[in-house]
């Protein structure tokens, strides 16, 4: 049963494009998707939210289309977005009262009991809270009407550790049930190595892959070695280099079949996310990244 | 059951997963038929992907380590004890190997690496 489905989506500016999504996410799984800034993850999560108008393609949540059902879609979603469409002037609890009106399935037990579960003041000012606290506002805010999808953007940027810990918990929580899923967007990537099942990883516009958390480590290596050795990369398909006098470090594809001999000598390393992105993206690191391909 | 997942191990987590539990089998600490904890929960607990685990229990079940029960989840399996020693005994062997390059590179002769192993075997702290 898929709960996301992005089809040929397309989003055309004048100075950027999101040329050609297409992913899905199942119910019950977790989706990173990840890029630099200025990739287009919020374009996209914007898109997805009909927040703005997609150019051509498709966007279907729980089997309906998000402009054609662009209500009943939104009723379905609950989100952590950049900017906040909360009312400042207010507390918490009229927030929920005032805002939570429009879900179908709100819940304002529901939204006090995970206030306080995050200790946040119902009485509390919107105005006043701080940046995390405001996170996890939006986040009982969202719990509160029992989404199907969840949509988070950027959700721990700028936040600390001890943070971004609880609040991957309180995710690993809601995924129990096998009925939510999660679009999470982030370049911390840390995040994500972990608790995702799946990776879009998006640059410039266009999707660089969208897979399997465990498809994408067991298909990415890094391999490190001396310089003396570098003539041993020439049969590995690499699509990121970095190279000096001393040594050199490629990320290389289909890792899983080479040969112990190709590999005499050299270091595998099994890449993190963020190893994979800075490979893949940075076009310039020391001097030189060649593509093979 | 106890797992452990270091995070920066050049380990797979799944293999990781994979290996502990088959560890507690052969050592008797997990009994036959006695229920693994579903992968949702262990996902959650370890806070790693829940497709991650999914691939350690799919991983173990075709191994005959474990069964599953459709709608209930994961049992350890009536293990053959022999069979499983036996697999043990080719993953030491495939460490030696690796022992062995590390000694040709090293240009140590067998007589010295034997001297070695007979002296760190004996040794108290392993």
């Amino acid at each position: 049963m898929k709960m996301l489905e992005v089809n040929n989506l397309c989003k055309k500016y004048k100075k950027f494009a999101l040329k050609d999504i297409n992913f899905s996410i199942e119910e019950g799984y977790v989706m990173g998707l990840i890029g630099k800034n200025g990739a287009g993850k919020t374009t996209l999560i914007k898109t997805i939210m009909n927040q703005i108008l997609k150019t051509s393609g498709e966007v279907i949540v729980n089997g309906w289309d998000n402009v054609t059902y662009e209500k009943k879609v939104k009723d379905m979603i609950g989100f952590v977005l950049v900017d906040f469409p909360y009312l400042s002037g207010t507390t918490l609890l009229n927030n929920g009262l005032l805002l939570g009106s429009y879900y179908s399935e709100w819940n304002q037990e529901v939204f006090i009991e995970y206030l306080q579960r995050f200790k946040l003041n119902p009485e509390k000012n919107y105005a006043e809270l701080s940046k995390g606290m405001k996170t996890k506002f939006q986040l009982a805010f969202a719990l509160a009407h029992n989404p199907k999808l969840l949509v988070l953007d950027e959700p721990t940027a700028g936040l600390d550790p001890i943070f971004r810990r609880e609040f991957i918990d309180i995710l690993c929580d809601l995924i129990r049930d096998e009925k939510k899923s999660i679009l999470f967007s982030t370049h911390i990537t840390s995040d994500l190595d972990k608790i995702a099942d799946y990776i879009t990883f998006i640059d410039k516009g266009e999707i660089i892959f969208s897979d399997s958390k465990e498809n994408i480590q067991d298909k990415y290596h890094i391999v490190k070695g001396p310089i003396s050795s570098f003539h041993q990369i020439s049969n590995m398909n690499y699509v990121g280099l970095k190279k000096n006098e001393t040594y050199f470090e490629a990320l290389i594809l289909d890792a899983n079949t080479l040969k112990e001999d190709d590999i005499l000598g050299l270091n595998m390393i099994i890449p993190k996310l963020e190893d994979i992105m800075l490979f893949m993206c940075n076009d310039n690191i020391n001097g030189g990244v060649s593509n093979n391909a | 059951m106890d797992v452990v997942i270091i995070n920066n191990s050049q380990v797979p987590i799944y293999e990781q997963i994979i290996n502990q539990i088959k560890l507690q089998i052969i050592e008797g600490k997990m009994h036959v038929n006695s229920q693994l904890p579903s992968i949702r929960q262990l996902a959650k607990d370890l806070q790693i992907s829940v497709i991650t685990t999914k691939r350690a229990y799919e991983e173990l079940e075709r191994e005959g380590m474990i069964y599953s029960m459709i709608g209930k989840g994961f049992y350890v399996s009536d293990q053959n004890v022999e069979i499983l020693k036996e697999r043990q005994i080719q993953l030491i062997e495939k460490a030696m190997i690796d022992i062995i390059r590390e000694c040709k590179k090293a240009g140590l002769t067998v007589d010295k690496a034997v001297d070695m192993l007979e002296i760190l075997y004996e040794g108290e702290n392993v």
